[in-house]
């Protein structure tokens, strides 16, 4: 039988305000253990509520970046259950009217583009971590996190492969932090995922049972994840098996997922509107502030570097993997006014350095000004595409601008015909024997002498140059 | 002195006739004597009130008295005091030291005003008769046989006794109100949004709300001007103009309107509180009062929506006491479910679990719509019938409570008779409107009768001139008990 995957995904992004989503304190990572709680966070007796607007911006911000509907009213409800990391006993979150409703998000799969439709997003706080680890027989409660505002984003179930998923996951992530409402960090837990996977038989149009792979915090972790689970949904199956729907956690260390809870044990979480907090009204003179405030998206960013820049599209996707990548390129393209060679330069050499160094984009030794600047000295005739790799060493290390390395390193090309006709003359006389094999019909004998040449040169021969003079002086 | 109103006792205070110290020395010495029997306060700390005081004279001193600086007032152990035990009448929080203050509390201690120490009340507001407290019921000072009502009960019972000049209390469902009436005292709950509910211990989050206990109207209103204003810690806290709610106490009732409810004077009402409401109208008429026929239809449902709302609210607003973080644990337990299980059946009694249940219950999915969401539509129907009687009527009147104080452990069996108790005052919550209860006769037990007064949205300054220009010519309010004084 031929099986279908089908994948929804849940993506919970701790949005980047300064401050927690219901309370003062700061929402920074690595703090030590609950010196970032106040008596709001901790649910003291008495304490309440107060809404911070910032976190309502982000969610605005992301439902206008998709196209969605934004509900006007916005309610928030309580989400009860007990656990020792959730201190009052209930999340804050929404429940019946999600802020954001609708929208899509396209995504790229090898050669072929898709639209993944969004069903909503909804803020809600997260709650704090139990560490079970560093205490013998115990469990510490660190509530830094608690209260950390989050925007929890769900799709319909409409991607059909662990790489659909990925590529989902990885446009969804490029959009928030884009539009800055998330940072994005994975590792610290600021974008965490859960897939609902299921499998069906192929042409059937009823979806099949699904089972939720909670929390996984990477992209490689999400595609194993659905992998395996897609893998034993189907041999389950197929060896006469059912499958319940459960939720499940995945073991990077094995690859495998396992149970965590059956559908039995699902909480009856008993939503109920807050009533320490008044519902959020949205009105158009704050979204239309927010919209003003909007950086150009990705997808306009990428069409118009295809037809304002001419790259291609392949380059115009990598350039705008990220923000900062794609203001870097466009600041290279203008200052070189090299669309083409910048995006190669970036896609190349900079790349290169900068994985081999792990740094991103944003903390990038060479500015895209100095790259740009790098890069309209090859157009001008200054550097040939080999002194400039050299003078972008010199970026790179610092070393100072542009034209101050060519100057300092004395990487200027040859451009005195003069001196470069007494170096090949000098080539030539030294070289007797490669002119008679030349023109005796070797062709190759006229590349070992512009090798020469240009080694004499020490580089800095403009090879062009050096061809036509040497056939010239041989013609 | 213990007959003094507040105002003449800020004079005073303001005059050097007495220092806020040897003021409440004075009350710290007549609880120290009545207490004991009464049992209104659970916890005082004389020399945090004293040096409270020492403070306030100094404030005096130094020409920065407000009008009220020196007097000392009783918090319901509800508010969160930087310092004190704060136990809100339950186990769960018999060894809880709030480390901040309500906002009520900074209110009072910005106004200079010594706290005398903190309240009985039933657990954690829930009862009409201060018998859940897990420190003990309190008695009524008109008879130490019967009930002072509650929640609220301490802070009325140590009023009535004049262990203090004053109290706050907090009211869901008639928590000031009823044992105002029980006590013979008069208490105002304000309209909701008024007093900021931060670091009042929720029961019911879109009910609660605190008020001012004391003998008469005017201190009332003098201690409400403390209490009132915007606080940006409490999200339902109204932002609007600070008014003095003692500028209309003189104004004279000709032309007012009052409206009597046909369904607060009909079955269940009991004689003898019927008779002395009946004389009130009398009496208000005499002052030029006209009065005028209406109805709350819808009030009648009051009881059975109030009883879903309020313990789903509370279900969940005490989900946070689970013995993690505060507050009473367990001693032992085999798993982290067995902490919680255990904690909360030893930490909570009997009504508080009673209400968790049923709150827990009616939010439940597949009875959600049924319960909860049927009782939030009859609320709005009961606010309409107000809004629509306030159409005729300036002020409504009728009885606090369908009875006067009951006996101890009369009703404390039967759940649904004890609810029954809130009849009257329960609308109010439900429409977040001003309520009020002055005292307004004696049984023939010589037991309080109290007189409610429910007000439109933003009108405690009429409610307080009607009630007010009442005690102009009554003396029901200043009446204290006989073996007391």
């Amino acid at each position: 039988m031929k099986w279908e995957t089908v994948i929804g995904l849940e993506v919970h992004t701790q949005l980047a305000t300064r401050s927690k989503i219901f309370s003062g304190s700061s929402t920074a990572f690595g703090a030590a253990p609950n010196t970032q709680a106040s008596a709001v966070d901790i649910a003291l007796p008495g304490v309440l509520p107060v809404l911070n607007r910032g976190a309502v911006e982000c969610a605005i911000k992301f439902g206008l970046a998709i196209g969605a509907t934004l509900n006007r009213v916005n309610v928030f409800d309580r989400k009860n259950y007990f656990y020792p990391d959730l201190p009052k006993g209930y999340q804050i979150s929404q429940l019946a009217r999600p802020i954001v409703e609708g929208g899509a998000i396209k995504i790229q799969v090898g050669d072929s583009e898709r639209t993944i439709h969004l069903t909503r997003a909804h803020m809600e706080e997260d709650a704090g971590k139990s560490l079970h680890e560093d205490f013998h027989g115990m469990t510490g409660i660190d509530l830094n996190r608690a209260g950390t505002p989050l925007l929890e984003i769900v799709s319909e179930p409409e991607m059909r492969s662990s790489a659909e998923a990925v590529a989902y996951a990885r446009a969804l992530h490029t959009l928030v932090t884009w539009i800055g409402i998330c940072d994005g960090n994975m590792q610290e837990g600021s974008f965490r995922v859960d897939a609902n996977v299921s499998v069906r038989p192929v042409g059937q149009a009823e979806f099949g049972t699904r089972r939720e792979i909670k929390n996984l915090n990477s992209f490689k972790f999400l595609q194993q994840a659905i992998d395996y689970e897609v893998r034993w949904q189907i041999e389950t199956l197929e060896d006469g098996g059912r499958i319940e729907q459960a939720t499940v956690l995945f073991n990077p260390d094995t690859g495998e997922t396992r149970m965590m809870r059956s559908k039995e044990d699902a909480h009856d979480y008993r939503y109920f509107p807050d009533p320490d907090l008044l519902p959020v009204r949205l009105d158009e003179a704050w979204i239309e502030t927010v919209r003003a405030a909007l950086p150009e998206l990705p997808a306009a960013m990428q069409a118009r570097f295809l037809n304002d820049y001419g790259v291609s599209a392949y380059d115009a996707a990598v350039l705008t993997g990220s923000r900062a990548l794609a203001e870097y390129f466009e600041a290279a393209a203008q200052q070189s006014g090299q669309p083409k060679l910048a995006a190669n330069w970036i896609m190349g050499e900079l790349s290169a350095a900068l994985n081999k160094a792990d740094l991103g984009i944003e903390h990038s030794p060479v500015s895209a000004a100095q790259l740009g600047t790098l890069i309209a000295r090859i157009q001008d005739g200054t550097l040939s595409g080999k002194l400039a790799k050299q003078v972008f060493e010199g970026l790179w290390e610092r070393a100072g601008e542009v034209d101050a390395i060519i100057e300092a390193r004395g990487l200027k090309q040859m451009s005195d015909s003069g001196e470069l006709e007494k170096i090949v003359d000098e080539v030539l006389a030294a070289n007797q024997k490669s002119v008679e094999e030349f023109r005796s019909g070797k062709e190759k004998a006229f590349n070992a002498l512009v090798g020469q040449v240009m080694k004499a040169s020490k580089g800095k021969a403009n090879p062009a140059q050096v061809n036509d003079l040497l056939k010239r002086k041989l013609g | 002195m213990f007959e003094t109103s507040l105002s003449a006792l800020a004079a005073q205070l303001a005059a050097g006739q007495i220092s806020s110290r040897d003021l409440a020395q004075q009350y710290l010495d007549r609880i120290a004597a009545l207490n004991p029997s009464i049992n209104a306060f659970i916890t005082l700390d004389p020399e945090r009130t004293l040096a409270e005081a020492s403070a306030a004279d100094a404030l005096i001193a130094a020409g920065n008295a407000g009008p009220l600086t020196g007097v000392p007032i009783a918090h319901k152990d509800i508010f969160c005091t930087d310092g004190w035990l704060t136990t809100c009448g339950s186990k769960m929080l018999s060894n809880f030291v709030a480390p901040y203050d309500a906002h009520v509390i900074q209110r009072f201690k910005a106004a200079g005003m010594p706290s005398l120490g903190k309240t009985n009340m039933d657990e954690f507001a829930m009862g009409s008769s201060n018998e859940t407290s897990y420190f003990g019921a309190v008695k009524n000072p008109w008879n130490p046989a019967y009930v002072p009502g509650g929640s609220s009960g301490g802070a009325a019972a140590c009023v009535a006794a004049r262990m203090a000049p004053a109290a706050t209390g907090t009211d869901t469902g008639g928590s000031i109100r009823q044992p105002a009436a029980l006590c013979g005292i008069t208490g105002l709950k304000p309209t909701y949004g008024l007093v900021s509910r931060f670091g009042m211990i929720a029961f019911a989050s879109s009910l609660d709300q605190a008020g001012p206990m004391a003998p008469s109207a005017e201190d009332c209103a003098l201690l409400l001007n403390v209490m009132t204003g915007f606080d940006p810690n409490d999200s339902t806290s109204l932002e609007r103009e600070k008014e003095d709610y003692a500028r209309d106490l003189d104004k004279p009732l000709t032309g007012l309107r009052v409206g009597l409810p046909k369904e607060f004077f009909a079955e269940g009402l009991n004689n003898e509180v019927a008779a002395a409401v009946e004389a009130a109208v009398a009496e208000l008429k005499k002052l030029g009062a006209t009065m005028v026929g209406i109805s709350l239809a819808n009030s009648q449902l009051a009881i059975p929506v109030y009883y879903v709302l309020a313990p789903a609210e509370a279900s969940s607003n005490l989900s946070r006491f689970d013995g993690v973080r505060y507050g009473y644990r367990a001693p032992d337990y085999a798993s982290l479910d067995d902490m919680y299980c255990k904690t909360r059946a030893q930490g909570f009694g009997a009504e508080v679990k009673r209400r968790i249940l049923i709150g827990a219950y009616v939010l439940s999915h597949g009875y959600y719509d049924a319960y909860y969401l049927q009782a939030q539509k009859i609320r709005r129907l009961i606010a309409d019938d107000f809004n629509a009687a306030f159409k005729t009527c300036d002020v409504i009147l009728g009885p606090t409570a369908p009875g006067t104080a009951f006996k101890l452990g009369e009703k404390s069996d039967d759940p649904v008779e004890m609810y029954l108790n809130d009849l009257y005052t329960i609308p109010a919550n439900l429409a977040g409107l001003p309520g009020m209860s002055l005292p307004c006769g004696f049984d023939s037990k010589g037991l309080p009768i109290g007189l409610q007064l429910v007000g439109n949205y933003f009108s405690e300054a009429k409610m307080l001139n009607v009630a007010h220009q009442y005690q102009r010519v009554t003396d029901w309010h200043a009446r204290q008990p006989e073996g007391l004084k």
